[in-house]
């Protein structure tokens, strides 16, 4: 039955010292699927986001309870090797962030540090990231111009093909548009829908009208607990609970 | 209606102007501070450089003193001067870069951070005639290195330490996380995040501060004078356990304990002014150099 899922997350907590954010939260991530995260700020959506690729452990107080299971294991587990998971689980921030460097340095970056070498097959995977992520027609000329000098949107397609230049299997998304114009976010959205055949995403937003755009499943959170998730379809339409409804037709939050 | 609205166009008007003045007079003030700083440093370097440029010959830079020192260059204080300040930073640079890595990427919060940014704190506020007195009694005496080279140049670098520290320190901390998160979130190691992302990104204030941190060190007299610094040598340093004359150290004895103090008092000037002129092309250089290396990164 677990292959089914990709992603099985079961009676997760979390916890910043002895704040609890995350309240015993179980969820089921299909594969190939755009599942949306959705709910008002420090509802605990991205903190969740960061523990399927442990970015919390940056955070020297914070706490994991319960299991995150990837294919077939837990990935809090103690023997897991952090390093190799984010291999796996890619991530797209909330602000474009390329690195300094040009922008073929950007995209083969995750290939370097895992250890390829052969300069041929890193040329080969750069441009081929930079063409899924719809990027290469425009900037193909300027592979050695630094990521610094592409716009907002630019760079945010760059981080997004700078993450599958390793080929995860997931890739998380931490409200990827809402640093950019109406137009780039655009190409975002277009880009989720074609990528979601290669990837599972889960993708926080802000933004009701997106996440009724871009994902399959949508999972509602209130004050660090999921409250409700099902088809997008269905929940924005027929939400089950009185509190989904209040939140996405824009009562509260 | 029109009364009131008179009253209060009336002193809005009158709050206004005196809301100008006291702008206008703060401005003033604040740009007086700012040119004290320049006319201090133009006051210093130009008695300097009118007292002593007429000193400054071939013969000056490239000659050792002659006639107890008298007449005849400096070239043993230049040679000096220049082997201490490049040791000094050789050592320091490395030890201050790793520190500075430890504390401030890797390190966990606690009682051992805690003690550790104390004694940096505390070894920056020393006085440099203790570091002096404790390079002697600890590299000198102890670790039997005699009055050398060496013994200056790792005196000169518990001194830059902190500099350098507490400088790549802000240089780290000014790089955004956001670079360390994109990093390990593909995938890299904490390490390779460090070395491949950060320490680039932080490269440019890092080697301002070593620069800043070295020029201090060119200066500096109470710590070399009972450790590597000697009143008269004609000969240039053949190792690193050799002593040595230094320019800072060379200005105190001519001015204070030379054979005719009067008479040499040229050579105090245009020593100083050479000792002036390094340190500022010093830090001339760190400033090219980081613009350079901003420029590469943008």
């Amino acid at each position: 039955m677990s292959e089914d899922y990709k992603i099985r997350v079961k009676h997760l907590n979390f916890y910043y010292g002895k704040t609890q954010a995350l309240y015993d939260i179980s969820m089921d991530i299909k594969p190939s699927r755009v599942t949306a995260l959705i709910g008002p700020s420090g509802c605990g959506k991205s903190t969740f986001l960061r523990c399927i690729n442990r970015m919390n452990d940056l955070i020297p107080i914070s706490r994991v309870e319960g299991e995150i299971v990837l294919d077939n294991f837990n990935i809090n587990a103690p023997s897991v090797d952090v390093v190799m998971l984010r291999c796996r689980i890619g991530m797209v921030f909330q602000k474009p962030n390329p690195f300094p460097k040009s922008v073929f340095e950007n995209v083969a970056y995750g290939l370097k540090v895992n250890g390829v070498k052969d300069k041929a097959f890193i040329e080969r995977r750069v441009e081929e990231s930079l063409r899924k992520a719809a990027l290469w027609e425009e900037i193909k000329d300027r592979m050695h111009a630094s990521a610094l000098m592409l716009s907002g949107g630019q760079q945010q397609r760059l981080c997004i093909a700078r993450a599958m230049a390793v080929e995860p299997e997931v890739l998380l998304m931490d409200e990827p548009a809402s640093a950019l114009d109406p137009i780039a976010t655009q190409k975002i959205e277009d880009l989720i829908g074609e990528l979601k055949e290669y990837y599972t995403i889960i993708i926080v937003t802000h933004n009701m009208q997106q996440a009724a755009r871009v994902s399959d499943m949508t999972a509602f959170f209130y004050m660090g607990k999921l409250i409700e998730m099902g088809a997008t379809d269905t929940l924005f339409t027929r939400p089950g609970l009185k509190q989904t409804e209040d939140y996405i037709t824009g009562r509260f939050g | 209606m029109t009364q009131e609205n008179n009253i209060i166009e009336h002193s809005f008007e009158r709050v206004h102007r005196r809301r100008k003045l006291i702008q206008h007079v703060i401005f003033i003030i604040f740009r007086l501070a700012a040119l004290i700083n320049c006319a201090g440093l133009f006051l210093v370097v130009s008695f300097i450089a009118l007292k002593g440029y007429k000193a400054i010959t071939w013969e000056f830079l490239t000659q050792p003193p002659i006639d107890s020192m008298t007449k005849g260059g400096i070239l043993p204080c230049i040679i000096g001067t220049l082997c201490l300040g490049i040791g000094s930073i050789i050592v320091a640079l490395p030890v201050g870069v790793a520190s500075a890595i430890y504390l401030s990427e890797y390190a966990r919060p606690g009682r051992l951070l805690k003690l550790i940014r104390l004694g940096i704190s505390n070894l920056a506020g020393v006085p440099s005639v203790v570091f002096g007195l404790f390079g002697l009694a600890f590299f000198v005496i102890y670790l039997k290195m005699g009055e050398s080279i060496l013994a200056g140049v790792l005196t000169l670098a518990s001194l830059t330490l902190p500099v350098i520290i507490g400088s790549t320190e802000e240089a780290l901390k000014s790089v955004p996380d956001t670079y360390r998160e994109a990093s390990l979130a593909l995938g890299a190691t904490r390490w390779q995040t460090i070395y491949r992302v950060v320490l680039p990104a932080a490269l440019p204030r890092t080697l301002t501060g070593a620069i800043l941190g070295l020029s201090r060190a060119a200066g500096e007299t109470a710590p070399i004078m009972f450790t590597a610094a000697v009143f008269f040598t004609p000969h240039l340093p053949a190792s690193i356990f050799d002593k040595i004359m230094a320019m800072p150290y060379h200005i105190y004895v001519l001015a204070t304990a030379g054979t005719d103090i009067e008479a040499t008092r040229p050579l105090q000037y245009g020593t100083s002014l050479l000792l002036v002129a390094m340190v500022l092309g010093m830090n001339l250089v760190a400033i090219i150099w980081r613009s350079v290396l901003r420029k590469r990164m943008k």
